[in-house]
C-alpha cells in the first residue's frame, strides 16, 4: 500500500517535472523570440537611416523617415507598438512614391530596406507566436494549481503595423519575352 | 549554415512534399548551405538518393488526412532520428509537417534548439489535426518559427493548433521548365488544349476540361486535346463522344524533362481544378514553361495568376465558361504571347532561388535571438529531457 503510495508520488512528482521543463522552455522561447524581434526593429532603423542619407529618396521624405526613425528609438515600451507602426507607414509611403525603378535607382541600400522590413514582420510572427503557445500553456489547471509558472510575467503580444513597402516584381530577363 | 531537413514521407513515393524538401535542399546547398535531408525510404536499393539524405527507416501505408500516407513510426526510426540529430551537429533544425504521425514528429520530440516547421496542409476540417493537436503539443510548442505554404495552409494551422506562421509559396524550379521545347508533332496546325494531373482525381477537374471540349471540337474540326498523367484511362476518358475520342491524347505519366515539354506543347494549358488546391505548383510549372493559361477562379489559383494578369481564369466547374474563353484564346495568338510573357514574369516569385532566400531569412530570423538568457553552446542538440530542477527554479529564465 505504502509502496504503491510512494510510486504513485513519484510518477507524480515526474509528470510535474515534465510540466515545469516545458513550461521553462516555453518563457525560454519568448525571450529568444523578444531578442530576435528587437533585432530585427533595431535593423530596420539603422536601414531606414542609411536609406534617407543615401539621397534616392526626395528630401522630405528622408526627413520623415528619420523623425519616425527617432521617435521610434526613443519611445519607450509602452509606446514602441505605436512608433513602429508610424515607421512602417511611412517608409511605405517614402518607398512607394519614390516608384519601383530599375536597378540604377535601387541600391543596396534600398534592398536592405526591403530585407530589413520583412525580417521584422518575420520576427513579430514568431514572438507572437511564442507568446500565444505560453499564455496557453499557462492558463492550465495544473500550472496554476501548482505555480509552475512561479514569477515570471505573462507575455504580451506585440501588435503593430508591419506590412512591408511592395516591392516591384522582378523584370522578366529579355530573351524569356 | 548547417542544416537538417526532415521529410515524413517516403521518398522513393512522389508527392508534393517530398518535391518540396528535395528542391528547397538542393536549393540550400546551391547557396552554399551544408544540408542533410531525413526521410523514411521504402526500397533503398532501387530508388536513387541524393547524397543528402538519411534513410530513417521503412514506411508503412498508414491512413492519415483522407488518404494513404507512407510513414515511419516507432522506437527504431526514434532511435534513428536520435541519432541522426546527436551526430549531425545542425545549426537549424527544419521540419515538414510535424502534426503527421511520423520522423517530423519524433524528430520535434527529440531535438532542442532552433526549430523551423513548414505547414503544407490546407483541411478546414482536417480532424487528424484537430485531433492530435492537443496531444502533439509537447513536440509543436517547441517550435520557434512556423511557415505555411498558402494562405489556406496558414488558416488550417491557426484554427488547429493555433498561433502563426510565416506565408512562403512553394517554389518552382524555373530554370528546369523555360527552355523546354514542345513534344514532337505538337501544338499541330488545328490548335490544341492540354491537362496535366491526375485522371481519376476528380478534383483536378479533366471532366469539367472534356465537357468544354466536346462543345468546342464541332466548330473546330482540327482541335486536339493532350492529357498529361497518371490514373485509369479508359475510365476518365469514357464519357468523349465516339467522334471525338481520337483526338484527345492521352501521354500517361511523364518523367520531368517530358512534363516540361507538354506544358508548351499545347496553345492553351488549361488548369480545371474544382478546388481543395492550397497553392498549385502545375499552374506555376506551366507559368515557369510560358504556356498561355486558362484556370479555373479558385482563390489559390487567382492569387498565384494575379487576378487573371498572367493567365485567363473561367468560373470553377462552368465547361461552357471554359470553352468560350479557351477558344477566344486560341482565336488571338497575340494575346496568348502577352499572357505568356505575363505568367514568365509573374511565376519569378515562385523561383525556389527567391523561396530559398526567404526561408533562409526565417533561419536567420530564428537563430537572432539565440544565445539569450542560458549559456549553452548555439545549435540543435539533443532533448535531455523533463529536470526536476526545472520545479525549483519555477519562473526564473
Amino acid at each position: 500500500m505504502v509502496a504503491w503510495a510512494v510510486l504513485a508520488l513519484a510518477l507524480f512528482g515526474f509528470y510535474l517535472s515534465w510540466r515545469a521543463t516545458r513550461l521553462h522552455r516555453l518563457h525560454h522561447r519568448v525571450d529568444v523570440a523578444r531578442a530576435g524581434l528587437e533585432g530585427a526593429l533595431a535593423r530596420r532603423r539603422s536601414a531606414v537611416l542609411a536609406l534617407a542619407g543615401a539621397g534616392c529618396v526626395p528630401r522630405a521624405g528622408a526627413r520623415a523617415l528619420e523623425e519616425a526613425v527617432a521617435a521610434a528609438g526613443e519611445a519607450g515600451e509602452r509606446r514602441l507598438d505605436l512608433a513602429e507602426s508610424r515607421l512602417s507607414r511611412v517608409l511605405r509611403d517614402v518607398v512607394e512614391e519614390a516608384g519601383p525603378g530599375g536597378a540604377a535607382s535601387a541600391p543596396p541600400v534600398r534592398a536592405e530596406v526591403e530585407a530589413a522590413a520583412k525580417g521584422v514582420h518575420i520576427a513579430r510572427t514568431f514572438y507572437n507566436d511564442a507568446v500565444s503557445d505560453t499564455r496557453r500553456a499557462r492558463r492550465s489547471r495544473i500550472v496554476r494549481v501548482f505555480r509552475l509558472a512561479g514569477t515570471a510575467p505573462l507575455p504580451d503580444y506585440f501588435e503593430i503595423d508591419d506590412r512591408p513597402p511592395r516591392t516591384a516584381p522582378p523584370a522578366a530577363r529579355p530573351d524569356t519575352l | 549554415m548547417r542544416i537538417g531537413l526532415v521529410c515524413p514521407y517516403a521518398w522513393d513515393v512522389p508527392g508534393g512534399v517530398q518535391q518540396h524538401v528535395g528542391d528547397l535542399a538542393e536549393a540550400l546547398t546551391g547557396m552554399g548551405h551544408e544540408v542533410s535531408v531525413l526521410a523514411p525510404v521504402g526500397d533503398a536499393g532501387t530508388a536513387v538518393l541524393p547524397d543528402h539524405l538519411v534513410p530513417a527507416g521503412r514506411p508503412v501505408p498508414v491512413p492519415y488526412n483522407g488518404s494513404v500516407a507512407r510513414l515511419s513510426f516507432g522506437p527504431r526510426t526514434a532511435t534513428r532520428v536520435r541519432r541522426w540529430i546527436s551526430e549531425g551537429g545542425f545549426d537549424v533544425l527544419h521540419v515538414h509537417e510535424p502534426s503527421a504521425p511520423s520522423v517530423s514528429l519524433l524528430a520535434c520530440w527529440a531535438a532542442d534548439g532552433p526549430l523551423v516547421a513548414t505547414f503544407h496542409t490546407s483541411n478546414p476540417r482536417s480532424r487528424a489535426m484537430a485531433a492530435s493537436s492537443r496531444a502533439l503539443r509537447s513536440a509543436t510548442e517547441k517550435i520557434n518559427g512556423r511557415i505555411a505554404v498558402s494562405e489556406a495552409a496558414r488558416r488550417t494551422l491557426v484554427e488547429h493548433v493555433g498561433g502563426d506562421a510565416v506565408l512562403i509559396p512553394n517554389g518552382v524550379a524555373v530554370r528546369a521548365f523555360e527552355h523546354a521545347d514542345p513534344l514532337p508533332g505538337w501544338p499541330g496546325e488545328g490548335g490544341s488544349l492540354g491537362f496535366l494531373g491526375r485522371l481519376d482525381e476528380p478534383r483536378k477537374g479533366l471532366a469539367v476540361l472534356l465537357d468544354a471540349f466536346a462543345l468546342m471540337a464541332p466548330a473546330r474540326p482540327g482541335l486536339r486535346l493532350l492529357v498529361a498523367g497518371p490514373g485509369d484511362r479508359e475510365a476518365a476518358l469514357a464519357g468523349v463522344p465516339a467522334g471525338l475520342r481520337e483526338r484527345v491524347v492521352p501521354l500517361g505519366r511523364l518523367d520531368d524533362a517530358d512534363k516540361a515539354r507538354a506544358y508548351r506543347s499545347a496553345d492553351v494549358f488549361c488548369a480545371p481544378n474544382l478546388g481543395g488546391e492550397s497553392f498549385g505548383i502545375v499552374l506555376t510549372e506551366a507559368m515557369a514553361s510560358g504556356a498561355a493559361i486558362v484556370a479555373s477562379d479558385i482563390p489559390a489559383f487567382s492569387a498565384v495568376l494575379e487576378g487573371g494578369d498572367a493567365g485567363d481564369l473561367f468560373s470553377a466547374g462552368d465547361p461552357a465558361d471554359l470553352a468560350e474563353r479557351a477558344g477566344a484564346l486560341l482565336d488571338d495568338p497575340e494575346r496568348r504571347r502577352a499572357l505568356s510573357a505575363a505568367a514568365r514574369r509573374a511565376v519569378r516569385a515562385y523561383d525556389w532561388e527567391t523561396v530559398a532566400a526567404d526561408v533562409v531569412h526565417v533561419y536567420e530570423t530564428v537563430l537572432a535571438g539565440q544565445g539569450t538568457g542560458d549559456g549553452r553552446r548555439p545549435g540543435v542538440r539533443l532533448d535531455t529531457g523533463p529536470r526536476a530542477t526545472a520545479l525549483l527554479r519555477r519562473g526564473s529564465v
